[in-house]
C-alpha cells in the first residue's frame, strides 16, 4: 500500500500511476457536488449550455457537508454514496473528469469510463466527517445555493485523505478487498 | 395525573438531537476497539482507529460525527397519566427537531415532497412512533439515521415454509448486496413477524437494544449468532476495503403474525449509530 501525495487538478499521468489500495492525500481546489448538482449539469449539458466550471482535469467529491460553525470553513465533511451519481458520472469523465471522491460501489458502466478516459474513484472513509473536515481549508459555493447541502462548491484541501478504488486498469478495491478476507 | 409541559419536551428533544450527532455512545468505541484486536487487515485496522479518531474530535470540537445527521426518527412512549400542556406531543417534538437541527449546526436533509424534492430547511417532520404505556412518565429516544445504511434497509414478504432458514438468507443476501454503501462496519437490526410495516418498526427499534446483546428467546438468539459469525466471514469489513470486521452485532426482534406470513424486515444502521434518551 503505497501512500501519494498529488495536487489537483489532476493529470493523465497522475491518475495512470495509481492502483487500487493506494492511499493517496490530496492538495489543492477539488469541486464538491451531489447527485442533485449533477442533474443540473447533465440538464445544461442535454440544452447544449456550457457548464457553470470547466471540468478538465478536475476531482469532484460527492458529498454534502453540514452548516459550518462561526470561524470553521465547513462543518462536517465526508462522503455520501457514489452509486447514485453513476448514471451522471460517465458523461463528465468524457468532459475530462479525473477524479471522483465518494463512498460504496461502482457501475460496470463508471468503472469502464474510468478505463477509457483515464480517470479515478476514490474513496473517502464513510462517516469520519468531522475527520475529514479538518484537511477542508476553505469553501465556497459556485452554483444551485438553493439546494442548500446539495449546492455545488468548490473546496481547498490539504492533504485529503482517501484509498483508490477504481484505477485506470479496471480494477476494483471493494471486489479484491472482499475476495482476500472472505471465508 | 401528571402535567408536563410542551416546552420541556422540545427542550428536551433539542439536546437530544444534539447529543446524539456529536457524542458517540460508549458501547460503540468499545465495539471499535474489540474490532481491532480481532482484524486482520492493516487498512482496516487503520480505518477503525480513523473511526475513534473522529468520535474524539466531534466530541471535542461538538461537530458532527457524521455530515449526514439523519431524519430525526422518534421513539415515544407516553405514561397513560401524562397531559402535555401548553401544544401537542408532535408539535412539541417537531419544535425540538428544528431548534436541535438548526442551533446545533446538524444538516437539513429533509425534503418535503419525495418527487418534488425541496428541502424543508429545518429537518422537520421527524418519523415519531408513539407508544402508550402505563405510568406517569415520558421516554423519549432518539435516532438520527444517516440516509447511505437506511437505502440498504429492505422489508420482504417470506413464506412460512422458508423459516429460520429463509430469513437468514434474506439477511446475508442484503448484507452482502450493500456491501460497502452502508459505512460498515455496521449494526444491524432484524424484524421478523408481525405486518408488513410492523416487521420494518420492530427492525429500527432491534437497533436500539444494547450493543451485542442477545434476543433473551433462545432460538432467536441463536439466529443472532449464526448471523454475526456469517456476516463477519464475508470479507467486506470497515468501509468495504476487506477484513473480518463488518457487522459491530446483530439484533434480532420478533412479533407474533398471521398463520398465512412470514414477514422479515432487515434495517442497515451504520458504524455511526448515534441514538440518545431521556425519560421525563
Ligand atoms: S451511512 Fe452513516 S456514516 Fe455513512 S454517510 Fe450515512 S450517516 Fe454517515
Amino acid at each position: 500500500m503505497a501512500e501519494v501525495k498529488l495536487s489537483a487538478p489532476l493529470t493523465d499521468k497522475d491518475v495512470e500511476s495509481l492502483n487500487i489500495g493506494d492511499k493517496v492525500l490530496i492538495t489543492g481546489s477539488i469541486l464538491v457536488g451531489r447527485d442533485s448538482a449533477h442533474k443540473r449539469l447533465i440538464d445544461l449539458l442535454d440544452a447544449g449550455k456550457p457548464l457553470p466550471v470547466d471540468l478538465k482535469g478536475q476531482v469532484i467529491y460527492y458529498a454534502g457537508p453540514s452548516p459550518a460553525r462561526p470561524g470553521n470553513p465547513v462543518g462536517s465533511a465526508g462522503p455520501t454514496t457514489s452509486g447514485r451519481i453513476d448514471p451522471y458520472a460517465p458523461r463528465l469523465l468524457a468532459l475530462g473528469l479525473k477524479g471522483m471522491i465518494g463512498k460504496g460501489s461502482r457501475s460496470a458502466e463508471v468503472i469502464e469510463a474510468c478505463k477509457k478516459y483515464k480517470a479515478v474513484y476514490l474513496a473517502a472513509v464513510g462517516g469520519a466527517a468531522a475527520l475529514i473536515a479538518k484537511s477542508i481549508k476553505k469553501a465556497e459555493v459556485i452554483a444551485y445555493p438553493e439546494l442548500g447541502p446539495e449546492a455545488l462548491r468548490w473546496m481547498e484541501v490539504e492533504n485529503f485523505p482517501a484509498i483508490v478504488v477504481n484505477d485506470t486498469k479496471g480494477n476494483d478495491l471493494y471486489v479484491e478487498g472482499r475476495s482476500q478476507y472472505q471465508r | 395525573m401528571r402535567e408536563i409541559e410542551a416546552k420541556t419536551i422540545t427542550e428536551a428533544v433539542k439536546k437530544l438531537c444534539i447529543d446524539a450527532c456529536y457524542y458517540l455512545n460508549d458501547e460503540i468505541l468499545d465495539a471499535f476497539r474489540k474490532c481491532k484486536e480481532k482484524e486482520e487487515s492493516p487498512v482496516a485496522v487503520d480505518i477503525l482507529s480513523q473511526l475513534e479518531e473522529n468520535a474524539r474530535i466531534s466530541r471535542e470540537g461538538q461537530f458532527p460525527l457524521c455530515q449526514d445527521t439523519g431524519f430525526a426518527v422518534l421513539f415515544v412512549e407516553l405514561g397513560a397519566d401524562v397531559v402535555i400542556k401548553g401544544g401537542t406531543l408532535p408539535e412539541a417534538i417537531n419544535e425540538g427537531v428544528r431548534q436541535g437541527y438548526t442551533e446545533g449546526y446538524l444538516r437539513k436533509s429533509i425534503v418535503s415532497d419525495p418527487l418534488e424534492r425541496k428541502n424543508t430547511g429545518d429537518n422537520t417532520p421527524a418519523a415519531l412512533h408513539l407508544e402508550i404505556v402505563p405510568g406517569d412518565k415520558l421516554k423519549i429516544t432518539i435516532l438520527p439515521k444517516g440516509g447511505g445504511s437506511e437505502n440498504m434497509s429492505e422489508v420482504r414478504m417470506l413464506k412460512p415454509a422458508d423459516g429460520a432458514k429463509g430469513v437468514i438468507d434474506f439477511v446475508l443476501e442484503r448484507v452482502s448486496k450493500a456491501g460497502p454503501n452502508p459505512c460498515p462496519p455496521i449494526v444491524v437490526g432484524v424484524g421478523i413477524g408481525g405486518t408488513f410495516e410492523m416487521a420494518a418498526l420492530i427492525a429500527k427499534k432491534a437497533l436500539l437494544r444494547p450493543l451485542g446483546s442477545r434476543n433473551p428467546k433462545p432460538h432467536l438468539a441463536a439466529i443472532e449468532e449464526e448471523l454475526i459469525e456469517r456476516i463477519n466471514h464475508m470479507g467486506i469489513g470497515p468501509q468495504g476495503f476487506g477484513g473480518r470486521c463488518t457487522a459491530l452485532a446483530v439484533h434480532v426482534e420478533a412479533y407474533p403474525c398471521h398463520i398465512a406470513s412470514l414477514p422479515a424486515a432487515v434495517n442497515i444502521e451504520c458504524h455511526s449509530h448515534r441514538h440518545k434518551e431521556i425519560v421525563l
